[in-house]
């Protein structure tokens, strides 16, 4: 049987992979294509990363990182982060991603993903959404907004309807974050995990909350998750992807044992 | 020099890495005298049947591939590679090379797991092999080994005997096939870390016959 997916998630601001609370507050915790390859042999299943570059003129690095980290990890990885057109989505996959993701772009101009999908294929694109928790409303009848900006910006748009629409255009998979629980390190939002879950047919990987194995066993099982993004739990040396898996297993969760 | 078949069906970089990571030399390549000149071939591919028959014939591959099996060039295909070397596909109604007998199927729209929970399609991720055949390639594996896999269809070989291992993904498919001087994936051994670096190798050092 297929095994749920544990994923380490890095940051990376000019080269440099850093973590804060909430968007805010970063601060440096090491070089990416190092941390890349210590997850790499530590049975990391797949990384994500995120490109938190402000500067547009030094968004060139992380193409450099992208390749240095293809080089030595044979592992899929996605890359992500200020993501504006077909040519980005390209340079990235060039350097040696395996995935790209969109996410405030798509919000935009949704045909992102349609054009990606055509031209690279669905499996390469990957739906990045950040969501917050608004409540039920006419507009909003999932009660869970998209929202850009790193949470500042509120886009009127219902979290459900953009997944289900996403899904047509053809994204291949979903990284839902709860911008309420990203950073907090108190659990995931599994009512908003298992309410996209289950009403797209692509996977979904759910973000934002991480703080102990028992968080990813609830949003895996209850969640309905195919895959958890983790960070600040395993970037800090609390636990290791193994001593996560060891858990989930033994909880009866399939994970990947040998690596 | 291992000739690895370019025919506009994905970024097959990542084939190349890999195998350059092991130590062997490699060429992503469609030049037709390069390919006959090869040692061996690694036939991978991302993306959609047809447009992928369409491209090989265009390039005037199909008949070369065709033609370094018969010769007992030793062939590795990976993912739509695998589906490729097959008789027929589901998916764009596609007419294949046929050089293994069998259709490749799409996963039913409604697959469950044993649990009774709904399985997504794709099949996208991590998942083990079983009923595994003595082969020199697969000679390295571990029991619990997991291998990467992204594919909405899979193939279907006539001929248990070209049935090399299978996956379970709410039915039980072939995941590796092959006779003779070919052996084919359907998961990507390029990013299946230590267990599909070791599959590579062992298939840049296969001496078939």
């Amino acid at each position: 049987m297929l095994s749920k997916r544990i994923i380490p998630c890095l940051d990376v601001r000019e080269g440099r992979t850093t973590k804060g609370i909430r968007f805010e507050n970063n601060v440096d915790i090491g070089n990416p294509v190092e941390m890349a390859s210590f997850y790499y042999e530590a049975g990391a299943d797949e990384l994500v990363f995120y490109d938190i570059t402000a500067s547009h003129e030094k968004r060139n690095i992380m193409i450099d990182v992208v390749r240095h980290v293809a080089e030595t990890i044979f592992i899929p990885f996605s890359v992500g982060g200020g993501i504006r057109d077909v040519d980005d989505m390209r340079n990235v996959l060039l350097a040696g991603a395996e995935k790209v993701s969109v996410n405030s772009a798509a919000v935009k101009d949704p045909e992102i993903i349609s054009k990606g999908a055509e031209i690279f294929g669905s499996q390469c694109i990957v739906l990045g959404m950040d969501v917050k928790h608004v409540g039920e409303s006419v507009k909003i009848p999932s009660g869970y907004e998209i929202v850009i900006n790193g949470g500042r910006k509120y886009m009127g748009i219902d979290a459900l309807k953009w997944a289900v629409k996403a899904q047509k255009l053809g994204a291949g998979e979903i990284c839902l974050n709860s911008i309420d629980a990203d950073g907090t390190q108190d659990g995931y939002e599994l009512k908003l995990t298992s309410l996209i879950s289950e009403n797209v047919s692509i996977p979904v990987i759910a973000s934002g909350g991480a703080g102990k194995p028992e968080h990813l066993y609830e949003v895996l099982t209850k969640g309905k998750a195919d895959a958890a993004l983790i960070a600040s739990m395993v970037h800090y040396g609390t636990y290791t992807v193994s001593e996560i898996k060891t858990y989930l297993d033994s909880c009866g969760v399939k994970v990947r044992k040998s690596w | 020099m291992i000739a690895i078949i370019d025919y506009d069906a994905g970024n097959l970089a990542s084939v190349e890495r890999a195998v350059s990571y092991l130590g062997f030399k490699c060429i992503v390549t469609n030049n037709i005298k390069t390919i006959n000149s090869s040692e061996r071939i690694i036939f991978p591919g991302v993306g959609a049947a047809g447009a992928a028959m369409n491209s090989l014939k265009r390039l005037g591959l199909d008949s070369v591939i065709k033609q370094a099996v018969i010769n007992g060039k030793p062939m590795l295909g990976i993912c739509l590679g695998t589906q490729i070397i097959m008789e027929y596909s589901e998916e764009n109604e596609t007419p294949c090379l046929k050089i293994i007998d069998g259709f490749v199927k799409a996963f039913p729209p409604d697959i469950k797991s044993k649990d009774g929970s709904r399985l997504k399609i794709p099949h996208m991720g991590w998942n083990g092999l079983e009923n595994i055949k003595k082969h020199p390639v697969l000679s390295d594996l571990h029991e619990d080994d997991e291998f990467y896999f992204v594919h909405g269809y899979y193939p279907n070989p006539n001929d248990s005997e070209h049935i090399l291992g299978t996956t379970d993904y709410g039915i039980s498919f072939a995941s590796v096939i092959g006779f003779n001087n070919i052996i084919a994936t359907q998961f990507h051994p390029e990013k299946s870390g230590r267990p599909g670096l070791s599959l590579l190798k062992n298939f840049c050092m296969w001496n078939y016959g």
